[in-house]
């Protein structure tokens, strides 16, 4: 087995664009669920209206990639409008199921031979990020250090999606110390008690939607810039399950919690892989047991694993405090 | 606290007739023939009710009489199937929780309702009215808002410090004990900066010194001018501290006046001893996700 | 729930057969081509099988609900066992070959055994540790995630038929038509959700459902066993969920992912009869079937599951405690 490859593999995996782009979308999950308590299980609509709605712009309409981003973003206040308004005065296991099933009607409608002539219907959109790649100012080639190396294009897609992370992590930070994230926190403890001060609670809720949701959407056009595509298939339940499972590793109710979630469980998962293909490669592992096209289901059901363990034995992920944990009637 | 001089003293309300729906010379807060039912049940039918202001004025009544549904309903936390009311002369029929809170109309709760995970501190800073950070724009932009924070923590503090609760600011709330949760839910309100408070049974679960202790706030609160409501059953608690009692039984206003006549009311009598009032009313637990 | 509950859906059944008829009768009179009222009647057969079908699955995820306030994420992987359990006992060349009716059999006491299994071995220890709702939310999250990929390394991504009542000819209903097949199957759901109602109506373990559903600390002041009760509930909604898997993979088709994609529906489904409520359950879930089969009619297949996700949306807009939820704050 080559440990080398296996490390490299986990490495760029960690650091490269995918978990940028999970850290991003954890994020903004991150203001819905560890700050509000908003049970939102459709994060990955909000990063399919933000693809989409750049690349059709683009692809579609033939229109400047500002405008596609100006679209996706504004695509997900309006679903975070038409999410929140029914809702978010319901309690938070309502609001878990519309979520999951509006961001699952949202990808059969995509996905739809109806809307083909919009959204490519099951083929999906392509190569409407040259303006994104054209902006780049690195040399093509291939760069990196010590046994990761990234091609020009991803490290562009790279060093956009880290700012990116930075800058939102700025901002949420400066948000949840302000007393706007007080008045965020507290519906998280207590949605009544915060009305009995005179907050609009319902308001806030829609705030914190709609700003995670646009920066869900901002992570979904990332996506689709590094791979200069968007498929309906790519936005499956799956992804906002990944991201519940990185929020939680990380610690969920903490700014870096997403960042430190994401890096770890990329890292892990293509470790995991990387070694699992080689292991059945050099017959370590039967190809009776497992065969190399079932690694990917394997390393699916072993985050599950990973999942029921984290909130069974530290519910409060890496960067949470259990004491605080334990505070919550949760 | 608006301490206004010119606020009538409640020494004026033992002129009035002990009689249910009576007017008062200065009524803060006034109810007309407000009713909620519950499927069939009738929780709350009060025909008319005025809160003299500047008073303590106790809501009686045994269980299920309906004093925290008509809470629930006053404060936007319940839909009145019927009925107006007013707070300050102006209409508050239907409104919001949090506008009812805004107008100055800040309720507590029967179980503390402290905020957990924010400290003790915060869970004061929370509540101060006309916050310029609570945008989220700009929350952004903290000197915007930097100095209105100052004023607030300093105010904060002050309060703490009243309720003896100064050592716990940088506490989680959740780890406070039961009675210094109804302390830091009082302050809370107060931080609000109320005209009036509407405080649900605020000595229930209290071990008794506490409970003194709690009277005894409540009654230097009104003497700096605040009106104060509150829900209470045990009618022993309720006639040391009170101006004015009103008792609800089965949904309806049946009595009101000094406590020193109001024990010997036929109609209270009637309520908590004559008639069986013992059916379990879901209407009157405060009914939220608990 | 009282007796006055169980007429809603019976009502709702007959509302819902007697246009059937007519539209019978009056297909009758056109013989030929598919006409708008034909495809509508086969619609709408199509849609109560369907609906059924959702509505065994969905009955065990409300019972979950009601009783202990749990949304059940995996519920939709117990279907997928039920139908991939049987696939390998009737079709794969490793199981034994048998039947479908034995294999099906065999399935429900699995899907019933593995609910028992993961009450008793995941969420009794949360319980016990004090995990909170909203994270034994996510912990179903990973279950279903465990589960479905299992299944996906045991069975493959290949859809796959039973190896009996595969392919049969339509019986002639005029207009429309069924298989008996497809008859039979909507037929025993039927019986199969009356059977769940008698349960929960008639027997002593059915009335302590309820009443841990009603109100759980008063059951367990009465002296009602609720670990028992939440036992019971598990396994009777693994089984039913299995067998609505078999059912499904009988009608449709067996594949990987089938149990998550009718997940949604079974959500549409509870969510519309009210959360918490095994009748409304089966109302609204059969509402779900009509309705996404129904679909077809103006829109294209492609698109059924989602129209049955928008009754959900328009629900909660308009009547959240759904249509036989009791008018209870639910927000």
């Amino acid at each position: 087995m080559d440990f080398s490859a296996i490390v490299s593999d986990a490495l760029r995996s960690g650091i490269g664009p995918i978990a940028a782009v999970y850290a991003l979308a954890a994020m903004g999950l991150n203001l819905h669920f560890g700050y509000t308590g908003l049970l939102n299980f459709g994060q990955v609509g909000f990063m399919l209206v933000g693809g989409y709605g750049l690349a059709i712009t683009v692809s579609t309409y033939g229109g400047a990639m500002w405008l596609g981003v100006l679209g996706g973003i504004a695509c997900a206040i309006v679903l975070a409008l038409l999410l929140g308004l029914p809702t978010l005065r319901l309690r938070a296991d309502y609001l878990a199921i519309t979520t999951i099933a509006a961001g699952e009607t949202l990808r059969l409608f995509y996905r739809s031979s109806w809307a083909e002539p919009v959204t490519g219907g099951v083929f999906g959109l392509q190569r409407f990020a040259n303006d994104f790649y054209s902006l780049s100012p690195i040399e093509p080639g291939t760069y990196g250090v010590w046994l990761v190396r990234f091609s020009s294009r991803d490290l562009w897609v790279m060093i956009v999606g880290w700012a990116l992370v930075l800058v939102v992590g700025g901002l949420l930070a400066l948000l949840i110390h302000s007393p706007w994230g007080r008045v965020i926190r507290s519906i998280r403890e207590d949605e009544v008690a915060a009305r009995s001060l005179g907050k609009n609670v319902y308001a806030y809720k829609m705030q914190s939607l709609a700003l995670g949701g646009v920066i869900g959407a901002v992570a979904g056009m990332m996506q689709a810039i590094q791979v200069q595509s968007v498929n309906p298939d790519n936005y499956d339940p799956g992804v906002t399950f990944f991201l519940y499972t990185l929020l939680v590793l990380g610690g969920a109710g903490r700014i870096l919690g997403p960042v430190v979630g994401s890096i770890l469980f990329w890292f892990v998962l293509s470790f995991l892989d990387s070694a699992l293909r080689q292991a059945i490669d050099a017959e370590h592992i039967s190809p009776d047991l497992i065969s190399t096209s079932e690694v990917g289901a394997v390393r699916f059901a072993l985050v599950g694993v990973a999942l029921i363990l984290l909130v069974a034995f530290r519910p409060q992920g890496i960067l949470g405090s259990r004491k605080e944990m334990l505070l919550s009637g949760r | 606290m608006a301490a206004d001089p010119a606020v009538p003293h409640p020494g004026r309300l033992s002129a009035i007739d002990p009689e249910p729906g009576v007017r008062k010379p200065d009524p803060l807060l006034i109810l007309d023939e407000v009713t909620r039912t519950f499927g069939g049940l009738v929780a709350v039918r009060v025909e008319h009710l005025e809160v003299q202001r500047g008073a303590i004025t106790a809501l009686i009544g045994p269980n299920g009489a309906g004093k925290t549904t008509l809470f629930n309903v006053v404060s936007g936390f319940d839909r009145a199937d019927d009925g107006r009311w007013s707070f300050e002369g102006q209409p508050l029929t239907g409104a919001p929780a949090h506008r009812v809170a805004r107008r100055g109309l800040v309720r507590t709760f029967q179980l503390s309702r402290a905020l957990a995970r924010l400290t003790v501190l915060e869970n004061l800073l929370l509540a101060a009215p006309g916050q310029r950070g609570e945008g989220a724009l700009p929350a952004l932009l903290r000197p915007l808002w930097r100095g209105q924070e100052r004023e607030s923590e300093h105010r904060a503090d002050e309060l703490l410090d009243r309720f003896r609760l100064g050592p716990l600011r940088d506490d989680f709330a959740g780890t406070l004990s039961g009675g210094q949760r109804k302390l830091l839910e009082l302050a809370r309100a107060l931080m609000t900066r109320p005209v009036m408070l509407l405080l649900d049974e605020p000595m229930a679960g209290v071990n008794p010194a506490l409970a003194q202790s709690l009277l005894g706030h409540i009654t230097r609160l009104r003497d700096e001018g605040l009106t104060v409501c509150f829900v209470e059953h045990d009618m022993d608690v309720v006639m040391g501290i009170s101006d004015w009692v009103a008792v609800m039984a089965d949904g309806r206003l049946v009595a009101e006046g000094p406590p020193h006549t109001i024990g010997r009311n036929a109609a209270v009598v009637d309520a908590y001893l004559g008639k069986r009032h013992d059916e379990p009313e879901a209407a009157d637990d405060q009914g939220e996700e608990d | 729930m009282r007796y006055q509950r169980m007429l809603v859906p019976v009502l709702t059944l007959v509302l819902v057969m007697v246009p059937v008829t007519c539209a019978q009768a009056q297909g009758e009179e056109v013989p030929h081509g598919p006409t708008f009222a034909a495809r509508a009647l086969q619609a709408l057969i199509d849609g109560i099988q369907f609906g059924v079908i959702i509505a065994i699955t969905s009955v065990g995820l409300s019972l979950i609900f009601g009783t202990i306030h749990l949304i059940n994420f995996a519920h939709g992987e117990f279907v997928t066992i039920g139908a991939t359990f049987a696939f390998f006992l009737n079709v794969s060349p490793a199981g034994p070959g048998w039947h479908l009716i034995p294999a099906a059999l065999a399935a429900v006491v699995f899907g019933a055994l593995l609910g028992g299994a993961v009450d008793r071995g995941i969420w009794r220890p949360l319980r016990a540790r004090g995990t909170g709702l909203i994270n034994m939310f996510i912990v179903t999250i990973g279950l279903s995630l465990l589960l479905r990929h299992v299944v996906l390394v045991l069975y493959g991504t290949r859809p796959a038929s039973y190896a009996q009542y595969d392919i049969q000819s339509a019986l002639d209903l005029g207009p429309a038509g069924i298989t008996p097949r497809d008859l039979t199957v909507t037929l025993l759901s039927v019986l199969v959700l009356l059977g769940t109602a008698a349960l929960l109506q008639k027997t002593r373990i059915g009335t302590a459902v309820r009443a841990v559903s009603a109100n759980r600390d008063l059951a367990e002041a009465s002296g009602i066993d609720v670990q028992r009760v939440v036992l019971f509930v598990w396994m009777l909604g693994g089984g039913l969920a299995a067998l609505g898997g078999v059912f499904f993979g009988l009608v449709e088709i067996v594949t990987w992912d089938m149990g998550f994609k009718l997940l949604l529906l079974m959500f549409a489904g509870i969510i519309l009869g009210g959360l918490g409520s095994a009748y409304g359950a089966m109302v609204g879930s059969l509402v779900i079937g009509i309705v996404a089969q129904m679909s077809t009619l103006w829109f294209p297949v492609d698109l059924q599951y989602a129209w049955a996700l928008l009754v959900l949306i328009l629900v909660l807009l308009v009547r959240p405690q759904g249509i036989l939820g009791r008018a209870e704050r639910v927000g």
